[in-house]
């Protein structure tokens, strides 16, 4: 230990660890075919990257292997970065897990520091500056990578989740001027949220004057959430749109009722035709049979 | 800041362009209620599309303005409230009961209009 320090004393000044960075570059440059050989047959070895080819862990090792030596040789880790982003964009839709990433960025260090100590083994104080200079940048390295993954795949999740949200409560438009709103399943808060400002949003985008709120595959609602609807239909109101609810279940009738809801505030239709038959007479349509209404020739 | 309220047929037209002074709203119902028999009109549309915030002092004017020109013979509705700013007013509560609201201009137009229409078919 006290060797070692002595060691990192003899190297604190700036250009004698960058000479040693230098040195090893060279050393890592030299040696490249054979290294990232080793590599990749330990990659193959401890059964990381299953999800891809033999060739392919092969051409993703040589790159990540002159990105490496690139980070050592000008400490600057923003190609690497994007290189990281880059692959995870690739490899996580195939399913490789943070664990693989982090383990094969974690097989190069060990692969490269093994080759210093052969290198070096003949000068214990050499080697042990070489590993001063190397271990902070390789380290640095691997946090780096495993940091993109991770960041690219909350991207993906949070993505994802974007996408599942919007599309748990569309907003259709059926008719000029007439919109739908189907809710299937149970309304949280999170979700009651979002259906507030998609109806309100899609009114105001499609200039809406009737909305139909269909709730019949909604199993039951809380106070709150009720609250919220009623709210709902009233902001939509001072938008200057009709909502209609319907498919009210006698759950949901009951919770309504209980909670004292002014139903002079809200309409409520039987079922989603009738909501729909509703809304047309409101803005003036009328539908007729085409044999009925008209007939031709 | 005063609101220039525009003439147009019967109707008058007062489109707020920026947040307005409790006095300032003052102005806006107190003039509206005198243009109206000044000029006759029998609508009123108040624009509130540029505003991102209306309080209960706002929400009340609306309401007496919708009143007071309902007595002198205009029906007044609202027209450009914001998605924000309805769920906003609606969770304090502030519904603008019995008070016409329309999503712009146009369609505030197109409902006086019918009113107007309706009126004279009705009487």
């Amino acid at each position: 230990m006290s060797q070692r320090n002595a060691a990192a004393a003899g190297t604190s000044s700036p250009e004698s660890t960058f000479d040693l960075l230098r040195e090893l570059v060279s050393h890592l440059r030299e040696k490249r075919t054979e290294l990232r050989e080793e590599w990749a047959k330990r990659i193959t070895e401890s059964r990381l990257l299953t999800a891809m080819t033999r060739e392919e862990v092969f051409a993703e090792a040589t790159t990540v292997y002159d990105n490496y030596v690139a980070v050592l040789e000008t400490g600057s880790v923003e190609a690497l970065q994007a290189y990281a982003r880059d692959l995870s964009e690739r490899i996580i839709p195939r399913g490789v897990e943070t664990q693989e990433v982090l383990g094969i960025v974690l097989l190069l260090r060990d692969v490269l520091a093994r080759s210093l100590f052969k290198k070096y083994q003949l000068d214990f104080n050499l080697l042990n500056r070489v590993l001063d200079a190397y271990e902070p940048a390789a380290n640095r390295i691997a946090n780096t990578v495993a940091v993109g993954f991770v960041q690219e795949r909350e991207r993906i999740i949070r993505q994802q989740q974007e996408a599942i949200r919007e599309l748990s409560t569309p907003v259709l438009r059926v008719r000029e001027r007439l919109l739908i709103l189907p809710i299937i399943g149970l309304i949280d808060p999170q979700r009651a949220r979002q259906l507030t400002e998609q109806l309100l949003r899609g009114i105001r985008e499609n200039r809406g004057k009737v909305a139909v709120m269909d709730i019949t595959g909604v199993p039951a609602i809380d106070s709150a959430i009720a609250n919220r609807l009623v709210q709902t239909v009233e902001a939509a109101r001072l938008l200057g749109a009709t909502v209609i609810v319907t498919g009210l279940s006698p759950e949901i009738a009951q919770t309504l009722v209980t909670i004292g809801v002014d139903l002079s505030k809200m309409n409520t239709v039987g079922d989603l035709q009738g909501g729909i038959e509703l809304a047309e007479r409101v803005l003036g349509y009328k539908v007729v049979p085409v044999d009925e209404g008209a007939p031709r020739h | 800041m005063a609101v220039p309220i525009l003439k147009q047929n019967q109707f008058l037209i007062a489109s707020i362009q920026a947040a307005l002074s409790d006095k300032d709203l003052i102005q806006l119902r107190d003039d509206l209620a005198e243009l109206v028999g000044r000029h006759r009109a029998r609508g009123v549309i108040v624009d509130v599309t540029a505003l991102d915030v209306l309080d209960s002092f706002a929400t009340r004017t609306l309401r007496a303005i919708a009143y007071m020109t309902k007595l002198r013979g205009a029906d007044t509705v609202i027209v450009g409230i914001q998605p924000d700013v309805a769920f906003s007013m609606v969770q304090l509560g502030l519904t603008l009961e019995n008070v016409a609201t329309a999503l712009d201009l146009e369609e505030g137009l197109s409902f006086l209009q019918r009113r107007l229409e309706d009126g004279r078919h009705g009487s």
